[in-house]
């Protein structure tokens, strides 16, 4: 992309436009060096929307609260990696390290993509820095006690963890969607959206590999790679499946825009509860969200 | 007439190409398999031999209506296509791991589910059901499954991702999403069985998925490959 062309025929269009940008212009000056180069379309688009006015207080709490949770994903994922003796299969190990890279690389996106417009997200007592985003004393992976064993010393509970991680981080980013609607706001969403689907890919992997490796969920069933009723991968986190504020129904929903899929023609019969519940990803709100995974946060 | 869609395998009681809405019927006929793709090729009226498809063209519509349409035509692609793998004779043979199957008869039931879905919420703007051709798949071997169903679940990802931006309707947003994560869950399994721990490989250097517009979506790189009924999706919105 040639961005001192389309800077260029901006000018034309409107000669102030260098005025009206002139404190950010150190960022376009810094395109291709600082920021990652995918983020720099987000980058431009939110310049200009600073340039010309438009609100972006939304878009930047919907990309902070997921920053928060990005945050949250990687350091969990990292500070795992670097536990000695807790992965131990390298074929675990590859795949957890696949995601734990997804995560900072979601993480560094979102930062340098709400630098550009706001103040980014940092968790409480961050002690790391922008380029490394590691920050141990900023999290409580025992969830305040509640685990049965310390996450990172059983890999049964770890991989549980991440499961619900991923799972919520779906349902959070689903759940962000309707607020990044109206054109202006189209390459949040469609980033937002980018990322959705990557962490479902993430659930995926996990719940596939809990299945394999023999680990159940809470009520003894082997996980899918899908989500069934609103079975949690162990009972501290129940309420990451279940309802939220506002109307967001559990995962084992079964009636979407008014259609109950139950009654809808299958293969044979009608379609089965647990597929009309499995079909489809129920999104969460951000307060049961952020109630939901503050307890992983430092006091 | 076009014949070179008419494509069966003698050895099979399945049809690789058939009208998804004639399903049934050929489940009781599966040995005119050749005569039923002549009836679902023709079953739009057409009476012009040099253009045979022109009046069978479906359209999806404009705003979000034409969006559903979109997802509807996408659905019905896959679903089609994971009923026809589970539906082989060779399904067993193709796929020893009573779990794989157990995993792939799911996928099949969630496609369904999303076509029914759309067809029910669509109502009366529904498109009509397509006319696939999954001749170019080999419905006894593992990896030409597998290898299909990558490429459709991966796509199916890329065209909800996209489509997103195209959306008006808040709900209609919401519950594209509650489907594309579904499809990014089976695209991630699907892609753990060709290559294990490939599953989110096609991200780029920001960890970010696909997203593809209607445009490569439905051209003979995706699902045009496989849709033989044209589809004009001119009307759609765009950014």
């Amino acid at each position: 992309m040639d961005f001192k062309n389309i800077l260029n025929q901006i000018e034309q269009a409107d000669p102030e436009v260098f005025e009206k940008i002139s404190p950010r212009r150190h960022i376009l000056q810094s395109f291709g060096s600082k920021v990652a180069l995918a983020a720099v379309p987000l980058a431009l688009g939110s310049l200009f929307n600073k340039a010309y006015g438009k609100k972006t207080d939304a878009v930047v709490d919907v990309l902070n609260f997921a920053l928060q949770l990005e945050f949250l994903e990687y350091n969990f994922y990292y500070q795992a990696v670097n536990t000695s003796g807790l992965i131990v299969n390298a074929d675990t190990l590859e795949g957890i390290t696949k995601i734990m890279n997804h995560e900072r690389e979601h993480v560094n996106f979102l930062y340098s993509t709400i630098a550009a417009m706001g103040t980014p997200y940092t968790p409480p007592h961050y002690s790391g820095s922008s380029t490394s985003f590691v920050s141990p004393a900023s999290f409580d992976f025992t969830y305040r006690g509640a685990f049965p064993s310390t996450v990172f010393a059983d890999l049964e509970l770890f991989l549980a963890v991440s499961q619900t991680f991923e799972d919520t981080g779906v349902r959070a980013y689903k759940g962000q969607a309707g607020n990044l609607q109206g054109t202006a706001n189209h390459p949040y969403l469609l980033a937002a959206l980018k990322i959705h689907s990557a962490e479902a890919r993430h659930a995926s992997y996990v719940r596939a590999l809990r299945n394999a490796v023999g680990f159940t969920d809470e009520d003894g069933s082997k996980p899918k790679p899908w989500i069934t009723g609103k079975v949690a991968a162990v009972a501290a986190v129940d309420a990451n499946y279940g309802v939220g504020a506002s109307g967001y129904p559990a995962e084992d929903n079964t009636t979407q825009l008014g259609v109950n899929i139950t009654s809808l023609p299958a293969v044979s019969g009608t379609v089965s509860a647990s597929a009309a519940s499995e079909a489809f990803d129920e999104p969460l709100d951000k307060t049961t969200v952020g109630n939901l995974v503050a307890n992983f946060f430092a006091a | 007439m076009k014949t070179n869609n008419v494509i069966t395998d003698p050895g099979q009681e399945d049809v690789a190409t058939y009208d998804v809405s004639r399903r049934k019927f050929f489940q009781l006929a599966g040995g005119l398999a050749g005569a039923g793709l002549l009836l679902a090729s023709c079953s739009k009226g057409d009476s012009t031999p040099n253009n045979p498809m022109a009046s069978g063209t479906v359209r999806l519509g404009s705003g979000d209506t034409g969006i559903l349409n979109y997802a509807y035509a996408l659905e019905q692609l896959e679903a089609a296509f994971y009923i026809q793998v589970v539906a082989n004779s060779s399904f067993t043979t193709a796929f020893t791991d009573p779990d794989e199957r157990a995993r792939l008869t799911e996928i099949r039931d969630h496609e369904v589910a999303h076509r029914e879905f759309f067809k029910a919420a669509l109502g009366s703007s529904a498109i009509g059901a397509l006319t696939v051709d999954f001749s170019k798949i080999d419905f006894t071997s593992r990896s030409s499954i597998l290898s299909a169903a990558m490429a459709f679940e991966d796509l199916g990802v890329s065209a909800y991702n996209y489509a997103g931006q195209l959306i008006s309707s808040p709900d209609y947003l919401t519950v594209a999403g509650k489907i594309v994560s579904v499809e990014a869950r089976h695209a991630a399994y699907i892609r753990d069985l060709v290559t294990p721990r490939s599953f989110a490989d096609i991200l780029d250097s920001n960890g970010l998925d696909v997203a593809n517009p209607p445009s490569y979506v439905l051209s003979s790189a995706g699902a045009g490959a496989y849709v033989k009924t044209p589809i004009d999706y001119s009307q759609l919105p765009t950014l």
